[in-house]
């Protein structure tokens, strides 16, 4: 990969139409007390529009109910706009006999690792959804082999899930996703219960689902180091997509995001106070390769 | 010693019992918690960190070693086990999920009332208690139910403090929460350590935050205890913490590529302020 490249989206991208279009999509709900009367209404998402390219890697930032999680749902018609529309591949996610298309389209991956394997043992799991929506025998066990090969878990596939590791069940979640060849997969936070290997393993298939498969990935995450690598990110507050942009260009805007509740990967944060004592740093420097570069250019400059 | 509040002696457990061949969930695991001390436990997933902790409070009894608590066998047939679970007092991962009363206050004088305290006095325990995890008083009567996540966490935590413990062991606080959300806790547990003297055990998978905020470390892999050390000594092993599934702190990483790079740093650095001053010291 040239460095040079690194921020820009494959040209591809830029003559793709849109995959995902949403639009003005409002979603709110009613917050009733103990004997069910009404106390207020929250707008748990308002007035968002935005579009995903196919083959785009988007990360959604934002603080605890900001609505991220609620906007992620929309995508593959697990909720339906009260105001505004979803089109996903063409698919308005409201047309009710378009349900199944929409959620064979769009995958999602959840947070809790242990309740999202339902097979007694890998390979069953994965063959799961296939089965469901009516894929051939035959055709079956290549998909599954397949899946668990791109997502390094085919050596586990006589497993009892229970005996997984936190990541590897995760890795398992996701081949059952990709068994059923969605174009899109949502991960909503997928990493916040794994430890250190099990987060760099999912993070590592999201990338190469996107990277070698083409597979469009939308990636909710609370940790920032996880999202340097996305094409483009999100950030919302309050319901709103309050910022859009490049990783780059997101996390060189510290102050704006802490105020929103969120931060910016450490080497960035470090990178942003050496500046402010004076050291003439790039804003958004995202990794350590980067922020040592630019150092040891400091350095000899100075002499 | 005086400030020995507890002792962990020869801790053995194996979850299938049938088979002598088993892996041992905790495999001769010893250690001593001082009064005040901030403990990060660390480990992969399965290393035995869960279990460990529910050995701290009785919840589990060891196949074989024992726990002693201010000197005291905690599995003696007469040890009062019920008042030991005010004094260690566990927060379980994603407590908020067993937050069941209807209201806050009545949520966090549940523990006090069911350990034998007084209506009275396990209330004024509870506005402490709310007060200490940073929640505002009017909170108390609403229904925890519609508070954000991260409020409540605290509630589940005001819930154990309530009951006025003397070690807190809290299994992956943060996890979850928001980038605020996160330091905003773990500042809450740190003053809690450090204005009120509490011993705090944190269970986490995030490296960066146990070496902001803990004074010693313990590496569990394979049910066995791998290294008890302060962190900068701990975080030396890269290697061996990687092969475990683990990490070092951005920061070492970091230290350790410029110090590649001719700069003369000291690698002994793991939190972010400290990486600051020593860069800023070499490029001056």
């Amino acid at each position: 990969m040239k460095k040079k490249n690194k921020d820009k989206q494959p040209s591809i991208l830029k003559k793709a139409s849109s995959f995902l279009s949403i639009r003005n999509l409002k979603y709110e709900y009613i917050r009733r007390d103990e004997e069910n009367n009404v106390e207020g209404i929250t707008t748990a998402v308002d007035d968002v529009s935005f579009d995903v390219k196919a083959g785009e890697f988007i990360a959604v930032l934002g603080h605890n109910g900001s609505g991220k999680s609620t906007l992620a749902k929309h995508i593959n018609a697990i909720l339906f706009p009260e105001e505004g529309e979803v089109i996903l591949d063409g698919m308005d996610t409201k047309d009710e006999e378009k349900l199944l298309d929409i959620r064979r389209t769009a995958g999602m991956v959840f947070q809790n690792p242990d309740n999202q394997i339902i097979g007694q043992v890998v390979d069953e799991d994965v063959a799961f959804g296939p089965e469901n929506m009516g894929v051939p025998t035959a055709e079956i066990a290549q998909r599954v082999e397949e899946s668990l090969k791109t997502l390094g878990m085919w050596e586990f596939r006589n497993a009892s899930p229970n005996r997984l590791s936190g990541g590897q069940k995760q890795r398992v979640s996701i081949a059952s996703v990709i068994a059923m060849h969605p174009k899109c997969i949502i991960l909503d936070e997928p990493t916040a219960m794994l430890d250190p290997r099990g987060r760099y393993e999912v993070i590592r298939a999201a990338r190469a689902l996107n990277e070698v498969e083409g597979i469009t990935v939308i990636l909710i995450t609370h940790y920032m180091e996880e999202v340097i690598h996305a094409h483009r990110v999100l950030v919302m507050d309050k319901g709103k997509v309050k910022m859009e942009g490049t990783p780059r260009e997101i996390f060189s805007r510290v102050e704006e995001l802490k105020r929103m509740r969120l931060t910016v990967p450490q080497i960035t944060e470090l990178a942003w106070e050496l500046k402010k004592e004076g050291l003439p740093l790039s804003d958004g420097i995202l990794t350590r390769e980067e922020l040592v570069r630019e150092l040891t250019e400091y350095k000899h400059r100075k002499g | 010693m005086e400030d020995m509040k507890l002792i962990a002696d020869h801790l053995v457990f194996q979850y299938d019992k049938s088979r002598s061949d088993a892996r041992r969930a905790l495999d001769d695991v010893s250690f001593v918690l001082h009064k005040g001390e901030f403990v990060g436990l660390i480990g992969h997933t399965g290393s035995g960190k869960s279990t460990l902790v529910q050995h701290l409070n009785a919840l589990i009894r060891p196949d074989s070693g024992s726990i002693y608590y201010e000197g005291a066998d905690i599995y003696e047939k007469d040890y009062d086990r019920k008042a030991l679970r005010g004094k260690v007092g566990l927060v379980f991962q994603y407590p908020e999920y067993q937050l069941f009363e209807e209201t806050v206050l009545s949520e966090v004088i549940y523990g006090p009332v069911n350990m034998g305290m007084d209506k009275k006095d396990a209330e004024l325990a509870a506005y402490d208690a709310i007060r200490r995890v940073g929640l505002e008083e009017e909170c108390i009567d609403q229904s925890p139910f519609d508070l954000s996540g991260g409020q409540k966490r605290r509630v589940a935590i005001a819930s154990v403090l309530a009951m006025d413990p003397e070690i807190l062991v809290l299994d992956e606080p943060t996890a979850g929460l928001d980038p605020a959300g996160r330091s905003e806790l773990l500042e809450m547990i740190k003053e809690l350590k450090e204005k009120e003297g509490i011993t705090i055990v944190l269970v986490s998978h995030s490296m960066d935050d146990v070496a902001e905020a803990a004074d010693r470390i313990i590496v569990m892999d394979k049910g066995r205890i791998i290294y008890d050390d302060v962190p900068v000594r701990v975080f030396e092993h890269i290697n061996e913490l990687e092969e475990m599934g683990l990490a070092a702190p951005q920061m070492s990483y970091l230290l350790r590529d410029l110090k590649k790079a001719g700069f003369p740093v000291n690698t002994d650095i793991i939190t972010l302020k400290d990486a600051r001053e020593e860069i800023l010291k070499v490029l001056s």
